[in-house]
């Protein structure tokens, strides 16, 4: 180990000593200023933030070339660590007016963050294992926080072992692939599938079980069983960080081992993404139609999400479609995360101080107290839906441009289609904000308030603007990936 | 800068501006900010006036345009992209001009949330303004389901009782046709490099193909928001429990729309297949014709027979549409206005008579030419408009029409013109019939016997629909003159195809 070596994985390194510093030094602060552990969660976060930005515009492999810090890494470290800040925002508030105030969270998210963040810089199948871990095992325990109310710890334990289970597929993959090409690095597979010394059926199906692992992490259909009950279950400002952390986690490693070490196998592997695809983004959306649970709802939403943005992989094995196809995915994901973040900021404010479940009903009437959160939550359900001029619709429109410019039309027609379902559910929030007496309140921490405001502005902006992003998203990939 | 002071880019400014002006106004003050949306409606209409001074009625093109590139996707480009040629101005002024009407007619209709009621209508004014506008395939789609939004809360928070099914039936309903277009405009985008309207004409020819296809997609979207039969359920639900000047705006503005978009997408984008569809839709259009007035004629609700009627109204103008030669085109254009002036003044009386007596029952009413002798005279001359009285705007366009249709000969069948012209008949029965129950006979209500007249404000919201009403009527050259050259390019379109068939 050099110190160049250090320097890649300068951000994560540092998060990881930060967090367990913070764990200690929690133990010094008094009960009535944990405000002071959050803040300084917040502080570690954002200097990972700068640290993370400072490695934009160049590439540097390490520790003989199981990492990398790319473009890449850096576009999806920003929005790991950003997702981190609001999720802290979100929780203070939250956990304190529920009761759960325990401050081993903010330690736990650190290092969670600090495992999506080697996801993204990870160019070994070994990395990829290894960060899967570091994110999801603070993840479980983030999921049965609100222990002992019998949801909290029903979906952490369902989470732990569907995750355990999905891993075992993740390291079952890697343990064939490493056979049918003697080595682990993406760069090494890459090399022996071009002299044609892979084995390749061998290859086929240990990648096979690496698209099944990372689909347990992204929440597609038939691999999305444990979502509704563990959304549900563990403390909202948790889930929110989850529907996007462990999600974008997930579209890392599928990006990262799919568009750069497995080109060749993409023709091979379409047609079995477009399949989980049309599954995802139908099944979620259908099944989210009926749902009363606020919080299962926004599961099965994100399920279709995840849905969309495997569209966006399909069309990989056409070189000319694959660059602005990734591109779109990681457009999507960043406007997808400000979105759904949005949307469990309100869904924590609004929960009642039992933590009970929160129904659609128990919105009614929310724009007569609260016209600021109701008005935000109604820019995300109609970004959700994709209605311009959000950022969800030009997410979304990305997304189907480049499934048709890749020739996936039906598949399109599909998503749109489910697209339509889809703003059944979301318009249910909306009546119930609007159109429905009732007597919802919600806290009136201005922390809360204030992130939720800025999320719904940002949503704003980058549907007036578009290009931005996208144009970023380009960028995140000139160096490496594609 | 100087796209700022296009009159079109300002057209859409101004509306938007004056959302943001009333989001700064306390909400208590209702009447400071009525006045601020009525203003700033009076200026966007005056802005469209400027419009019209600059548009040249000779030339057949697009004018006035703007084009600023706004989003880049690998080769391709989403524009910025607005002009106003003769297809659209109409339809544009139409919108200015019906806006600050709708919102004198709100003065004292609503007394809840005016700020916010305000704010939406004037960003629901931006977003139709967009629509007849944008000259870029997505430009017009983002407008096109944005107006959804505006019109989803006018309905669901200031509507009738069945508020909310009527707002989410709307919304589901036209977003279910218009996301198979966003599939076909992407794919069209895609396949031919480019989204600009003006350099797609006739590119059904390039793509033969798919054209079909891409026609039907496009149709869809626009038959819902017409509506045409049988796509019309959520039309009678949405209007009866739409407040009054939503009712005004969504037949005044919103369904022309669906026609508009025919003459901008279906027309010249695919004229060989506008040419085979034509039988089809003329089918549709006289049984939208003839079932519309049959159903309006059983309503015992004035407002659905009013909304009912539209049905059958649409059905001329898109009979006129496919009707595919001058005379029909331009009937069907001024059919569009005709149909905003009458069926939005027709809309703004059941509102004021809603307004006194809390309902809308026939049988509730009777005799009210005795208690309310400026409010008959007035209704009787929006009646025999919408029926089409010669000497008024309905039968002018109504006339154009069915001569159109009857030399048709995309349609090719006169049978069509024959049963459409049924409908004019039905008209008059189901509008005298709805006249005779509310107006003529004895006072037979006690309720009824104190109704005060109409107030000088509400002459006032309906007195420039009359005035325009009659100037058609007597004088429609100037209407057809403005929308002539471009009605003409676009038969030339059509014209090879026509010819072809025969």
């Amino acid at each position: 180990m050099s110190l160049s070596d250090l320097l890649i994985l300068l951000p994560q390194a540092f998060l990881l000593v930060w967090a367990s510093l913070l764990l200690l030094v929690d133990l010094f602060i008094a009960k009535d200023r944990k405000v002071i552990t959050a803040i300084l969660g917040t502080a570690g976060l954002a200097i990972t933030l700068g640290l993370t930005i400072g490695q934009w515009g160049s590439r540097a492999t390490g520790f003989n070339q199981m990492v990398v810090a790319d473009n890449f890494s850096v576009f999806l470290n920003g929005l790991f660590t950003l997702a981190g800040i609001v999720a802290i925002v979100i929780a203070y508030d939250n956990m304190r007016r529920t009761g759960i105030h325990k401050t081993e969270f903010y330690a736990l998210l650190l290092f969670s963050v600090a495992g999506m963040m080697l996801m993204s810089a990870a160019a070994d199948l070994i990395i990829v294992f290894l960060a899967l871990e570091l994110l999801s095992i603070p993840l479980y325990i983030l999921a049965g926080l609100a222990v002992p109310r019998a949801g909290s710890a029903e979906g952490a334990i369902k989470y732990f072992l569907l995750g355990a289970f999905a891993s075992g597929f993740v390291l079952y993959g890697t343990a064939l692939i490493f056979g049918a090409t003697q080595g682990t690095s993406l760069a090494g597979i890459i090399a022996s599938i071009q002299t044609g010394a892979a084995e390749l059926p061998l290859l086929i199906i240990g990648a096979a079980l690496l698209l099944v692992g990372f689909s347990f992490k992204v929440a597609a259909v038939p691999f999305h069983m444990w979502t509704p009950d563990v959304y549900q279950g563990a403390p909202s400002p948790v889930t929110g960080f989850m529907s996007i952390g462990a999600k974008a986690a997930g579209f890392a490693a599928l990006i990262r081992v799919f568009s750069l070490a497995f080109p060749s196998l993409a023709g091979q592997f379409a047609p079995i993404i477009a399949v989980l695809a049309g599954l995802t983004m139908v099944v979620g959306n259908v099944a989210a139609v009926s749902q009363t649970s606020v919080k299962r709802m926004l599961a099965y939403s994100s399920i279709a999400h995840a849905g969309y943005i495997l569209m966006a992989l399909v069309p990989l094995a056409d070189p000319s479609a694959a660059g602005n196809s990734t591109a779109s995915a990681l457009t999507y994901l960043v406007v997808y995360g400000i979105t759904t973040l949005g949307a469990w900021a309100v869904i924590s404010a609004v929960e009642n101080a039992d933590g009970d479940d929160t129904s659609v009903r128990d919105l009614s009437g929310l724009a007569r107290q609260h016209p600021w959160m109701a008005a935000a939550m109604t820019l995300f359900m109609l970004s959700f839906t994709g209605i311009p001029p959000l950022a969800g619709f030009w997410g979304k429109f990305y997304l189907f441009r480049t499934a048709i410019e890749g020739g996936y039309t039906t598949l399109a027609i599909i998503g749109l289609l489910s697209s339509l379902v889809s703003a059944w559910y979301y318009l249910r929030v909306v009546v119930m904000l609007y159109f429905r007496e009732g007597e919802a309140g919600a806290s009136r921490a201005p922390s809360i308030q204030i992130a939720t405001v800025l999320l719904a502005l940002v949503i704003l902006a980058l549907g007036l603007f578009p290009s931005s992003l996208f144009r970023l998203a380009l960028q995140a990939l000139a160096n490496g990936v594609s | 800068m100087t796209n700022l002071l296009n009159p079109l880019v300002l057209l859409l400014l101004i509306p938007l501006a004056g959302t943001f002006l009333l989001w700064l106004l306390p909400g208590g003050r209702k009447s400071l900010v009525r006045w601020v949306a009525l203003l700033t409606s009076l200026i966007a209409f005056g802005c469209s006036l400027w419009m019209l001074v600059q548009f040249q009625s000779m030339d057949p093109g697009l004018q006035l345009g703007v084009k600023l590139p706004w989003l880049q996707f690998g080769s391709t480009t989403v524009h910025f992209e607005l002009a106003v040629d003769g297809l659209s101005i109409l339809m544009v002024i139409l919108t200015t001009f019906l806006t600050p009407i709708a919102i004198l007619s709100t003065w004292t209709a609503v007394k809840e949330k005016v700020k916010g009621f305000m704010a939406f209508f004037l960003l629901l004014e931006a977003g139709m303004l967009g629509v007849f506008l944008a000259q870029d395939m997505i430009l017009f789609y983002v407008f096109w389901e944005f107006t959804l939004v505006p019109m989803y809360f006018l309905i669901g928070i200031w509507g009738g009782e069945r508020k909310v099914y009527a707002a989410v039936k709307f919304f589901l309903f036209t977003m279910s046709g218009s996301l198979l277009m966003l599939a076909a405009m992407l794919w069209l985008g895609l396949n031919q490099g480019t989204f600009s309207l003006p350099q797609l004409e006739g590119v059904g020819g390039t793509v033969p193909a798919a054209a079909g296809l891409l026609f039907s997609a496009f149709a869809l979207a626009f038959a819902i928001k017409v509506p045409m039969f049988p796509l019309h359920t959520w039309l009678p639900d949405a209007h009866v429990e739409a407040p009054t000047a939503g009712s005004v705006i969504l037949a005044g503005v919103l369904l022309k729309m669906g026609a508009y978009g025919f003459l901008r997408f279906n027309i010249p984008l695919f004229p060989q297949v506008a040419v085979k569809a034509a039988p089809w839709f003329a089918l549709l259009a006289v049984i939208g014709i003839i079932y519309g007035a049959a159903t309006a004629f059983v309503q015992k609700d004035v407002k659905k027979l009013v909304a009912y009627s539209s049905v059958s109204h649409l059905g001329f103008v898109v009979l006129g549409i496919f009707a595919l030669n001058p005379l029909g085109l331009q009937g069907g254009i001024l059919q569009m206005v005709n149909h905003g002036l009458s069926t939005g003044a027709l809309f703004l009386l059941v509102g004021m008579i809603y307004e006194r007596r809390h309902t809308r029952q026939m049988d509730q009413f009777g005799g009210l030419w005795k208690v309310m002798p400026v409010f008959g005279t007035l209704t009787l001359l929006v009646v025999l408009s919408s029926v089409g009285l010669p000497g008024l705007n309905g039968f002018v366009g109504e006339f154009t029409i069915l001569m159109g249709a009857y030399t048709s000969t995309a349609i090719n069948y006169t049978l069509a013109a024959i049963l459409a012209a049924t409908g004019v008949i039905l008209a008059a029965v189901y509008l005298l019939h709805m006249y005779q129950h509310v107006f003529l006979g004895p006072v037979t209500q006690d309720a009824n016997r104190s109704l005060k007249d109409l107030n000088a404000r509400e002459i006032l919201t309906l007195l420039p629909l009359l005035v325009v009403s009659v100037w058609i009527g007597l004088y429609p050259k100037p209407f057809f003159a403005i929308m002539a050259p471009a009605v003409d390019k676009l038969i030339a379109l059509v014209q090879p195809f026509l010819t072809v068939v025969k």
